[in-house]
């Protein structure tokens, strides 16, 4: 691999596992001086955790870390920064209430005989950004700037601390077209000055511009490392998602062609999500793909009631549905199933029935009061029905398996026996066996005449269950895929932006 | 025990809730103490006494258990308390109605409608303005009692007639079947608060608003509809507490219910209501105002501690309380 010498960063053989899942097995990854290295994997690859690794955010199970070829311990917390390696998350690390010149210097304030010298401080916060091109203004607190401002002031941040390293997630996610551009002109200007860059994202466009070498991973795995120039998107893509689907999924059913339609939505448009139009046919399992931020929950949210919308229309079984109205969407026979299984879907701190019954308290009440009797009867048919496997029936949800919350999660959402399921990343963290499970009760239930959505960031999860799939990109829908047409690799390239359709 | 029962019994303590029999405990070691302490404590007119003086903060944490419990708070009871017994006591002497005893009952369904009116405010002010409900009802304390104030003129406010005074009497000092009428009142309210908040679809509401508002929403509850209910049901205690209140002075002041949100919060919370709410325990609160009683009653009583320091007693014992509840939280 080129002179050793002038290897900054590497990774050697380094491997990480949480709680007994392994995330990367064994990876090599060398970052020379003065170049841009874009790492690229889908979701779940384990870019994240190698990044986190490379920047001492987290410290790897086996293998090493070499810095200037010589092994060393990152230190945890951002503090690998005083080392010359700087990383700009990819959710934000700026404090919301300070202004842009406090946070730019925060922990490391110019003093004068211990006084902080504030003009020093605004006139480096000024030229750092001008620099950039960014007109943020540095007296501005945080809170009030756009999201793309705040990014510009993290890569501002970094750039300014002169690091030798510095590592990117997906820092264009929020940026525009044009803010991206002067990113880029910076990056080519400090790479010649030497400065090295680790390039995480998704757009392949982007990488294939920037970078002077690609990593790719894939399920944990290093796949490839080569440099740019030998490679095209497409040949990206295809090392991204080259994997064979297991026999994890039953069989696919397509529905009847002429099958009723019983959830069409028309040219429906939130804050985010722009002009999104589909149709759900009886005993149909929709996916919904796309990257993570692609507006996909947001959609989902907007169809069932969650979230307002700004205009377009949402017929449950040919009636139009009243916006921003849970009550209206469930009466209509829909349910949603969050992602959000911790935070929005369970109560952690009660017991598995009060969880189960939360939503279909009406079935239980006589008079207007509760039958304990007829919960515990309904837990009872939930246990059995999802295999719901708790030690002690009493144990509050919060200290259950991850697998397990999602079977209750999933009884809570059908104990009112909804026919248009909108389920958004069914199998999130959680084993195998269970995910399993619960592809096969999926597909029991579009046998069984229901209508099914599934958002799944895992590309295998929308293949293996769906018979049609809509690809989604910043907002909208980029294209819709059925029968053969359904591959990882067209997937990807629509979620990726290389295609579109008319 | 007769009773049959099909499921394996575990140990007797690990079936119980600890943090719902811990304020229970501790009442009983409070009465064994008082016992050691002085021979009259145990008595029964003594108790009897405890408990009727009791009542007035029991009644209102019977209500502030179902706004703590929904993730609230609510810091206006006391002066709730004085403006809308003001209200009822200048309703009953200005007398628009000839029939002394239909002067009394419209003026308690007055003091009702008042409370719940008053609770209401707090709900809307809170849900609707978005304020934190801390800051809201801190502003409508001093609302309410500024109001007051102003309705004495910083004087008071005396229920005139003496027809009614001996009318209404019997509403604090009689008894129904030989308990006095406030621990018969705190008895039949804290039943019907029990039932409605562990055995209806709405209480089983405010426990999940009070756990996790996110959850409650993508659960198609109406999260503001629910917290503002709670409001009420606290604004309705108020009046509930009012109408004992009036009988028992038959006069208000600016001073009138001065502290008692702080008592009612203590109480709830020493009887093992979860402050940050998601957890509320009826019984408990009430649990908790008797135990706020008996220390003063026991400090009268005894001569180890000088009763001035009862204040800084009660507060101690709500910070005993939170360490108690979490250290048995955590093992749950």
């Amino acid at each position: 691999m080129g002179d050793p010498a002038g290897i900054v960063l590497a990774a050697a053989h380094v491997s990480k596992e949480f709680a007994g899942v392994q995330v990367l097995f064994s990876v090599d990854f060398d970052l020379r001086k003065g170049e841009v290295h874009a790492l690229m994997g889908e979701n779940g690859a384990g870019k994240s955790t190698l990044v986190k690794i490379l920047s001492g955010f987290e410290q790897p199970s086996s293998g090493q870390v070499l810095l200037d070829g010589q092994p060393v311990t990152l230190p945890p917390n951002g503090l690998a920064e005083a080392m010359g390696i700087c990383i700009i998350h990819q959710e934000f690390n700026l404090a919301e209430d300070l202004t842009v010149t406090e946070s730019m210097f925060l922990g490391r304030e110019i003093t004068r005989f211990g006084i902080l010298d504030r003009k020093a401080m605004r006139a480096a916060t000024r030229k750092a950004l001008n620099q950039l091109g960014a007109k943020v203004d540095e007296n501005a607190v945080i809170r009030t700037l756009p999201v793309a401002a705040r990014q510009m002031v993290e890569i501002a941040k970094a750039i300014s601390r002169d690091a030798r390293v510095v590592i990117m997630d997906e820092p264009t996610a929020v940026l525009t077209k044009a803010e991206t551009e002067v990113l880029f002109q910076q990056i080519r200007r400090l790479k010649a000055e030497g400065t090295s860059f680790i390039f995480v994202s998704h757009k392949l466009d982007e990488v294939i511009a920037l970078s002077d070498r690609v990593t790719i991973l894939r399920d944990g795995q290093w796949i490839k490392t080569a440099a740019t120039s030998d490679l095209t998107g497409e040949k990206i893509a295809q090392l991204m998602v080259g994997r064979e689907l297991s026999s994890l999924f039953p069989q696919k059913r397509e529905p009847d062609v002429d099958e009723e339609v019983v959830l069409e939505v028309r040219d429906l448009s939130t804050a985010f999500v722009k002009n999104a139009s589909f149709r759900l046919r009886r005993g149909e399992i929709m996916g919904f793909a796309g990257l993570i931020g692609s507006g996909r929950t947001e959609l989902m949210e907007a169809v069932i009631g969650l979230r307002p919308r700004q205009h377009g229309q949402v017929l449950a079984n040919g009636v139009a549905l009243p916006a921003g109205d849970l009550g209206a969407g469930m009466a209509a026979g829909m349910a949603y199933l969050t992602k959000d299984r911790k935070g929005r879907g369970l109560l952690l701190n009660n017991g598995m029935t009060t969880n189960l019954t939360l939503q279909s308290l009406s079935q239980h009440s006589r008079h207007g009061y509760l039958v304990p009797a007829s919960e515990a009867k309904a837990m009872e048919r939930a246990r059995r029905r999802f295999d719901i496997r708790a030690r002690d029936p009493r144990i509050v949800v919060g200290r259950m398996s991850g697998g397990n919350q999602q079977k209750l999660l999933l009884a809570k959402v059908m104990e009112r026996e909804p026919r248009i399921i909108l389920i958004d990343e069914p199998t999130r963290g959680i084993d195998v066996g269970t995910k399993q499970q619960i592809y096969n009760f999926i597909s029991a239930l579009a046998a069984d005449g229901a209508a099914v959505i599934v958002v799944s960031s895992e590309m295998p999860e929308v293949i293996g269950l769906c018979t049609k799939v809509a690809v989604m990109r910043e907002g909208r829908i980029v294209g819709q895929l059925e029968g053969d047409d359904i591959t990882e690799h067209e997937i990807m390239r629509y979620a990726a932006g290389l295609k579109t359709a008319a | 025990m007769a009773i049959e029962d099909t499921t394996p019994r575990r140990s007797l303590l690990g079936d119980m809730d600890l943090r719902a029999v811990a304020p229970f405990v501790a009442l009983a070691l409070l009465l064994l103490l008082g016992a050691v302490a002085n021979p009259n404590f145990i008595s029964l007119a003594n108790l009897e006494n405890v408990a009727t003086r009791s009542a007035f903060i029991a009644i209102i944490a019977v209500g502030a258990t179902f706004v703590i419990s929904s993730g609230d708070l609510d810091l206006s009871v006391g002066s709730m308390l004085a403006f809308t017994a003001s209200l009822m006591i200048m309703f009953l002497n200005a007398a628009p109605i000839a029939d002394p005893f239909l002067l009394l009952l419209a003026a308690m369904v007055l003091a009702v409608l008042i409370g719940m009116a008053c609770g209401l405010a707090n709900g809307l002010i809170t849900t609707l303005g978005k304020i934190e409900p801390f800051i809201a009802t801190l502003g409508t304390m001093g609302i309410y009692r500024g109001l007051t104030t102003w309705l004495s003129q910083g004087g008071a406010i005396t229920l005139e007639s003496r027809e009614i005074q001996d009318l209404y009497r019997p509403a604090y000092f009689g008894s129904i079947l030989g308990v006095p009428a406030p621990i018969a009142v705190t008895v039949l309210l804290s039943l019907a608060a029990a039932f409605v908040l562990y055995r209806t679809s709405y209480g089983r509401h405010v426990v999940a608003v009070g756990s996790n508002r996110e959850v409650a929403r993508y659960s198609s509850i109406k999260v503001d509809r629910v917290r503002t209910a709670a409001f009420v049901i606290q604004g309705l205690c108020v009046a509930i507490a009012v109408l004992l209140y009036v009988p028992r002075l038959g006069s208000t002041s600016a001073t009138t219910g001065m502290m008692w949100e702080l008592q009612a919060i203590t109480a709830v919370v020493v009887g093992g209501t979860a402050l940050k709410g998601g957890y509320g325990r009826v019984w408990g609160s009430v649990c908790g105002a008797l135990i706020l009683e008996l220390v003063g009653n026991i400090m009268l009583l005894s001569n180890f501690i000088s009763e001035y320091l009862i204040g800084a007693l009660q507060g101690a014992i709500i910070i005993i309380a939170m360490l108690v509840q979490r250290s048995l939280a955590r093992r749950v």
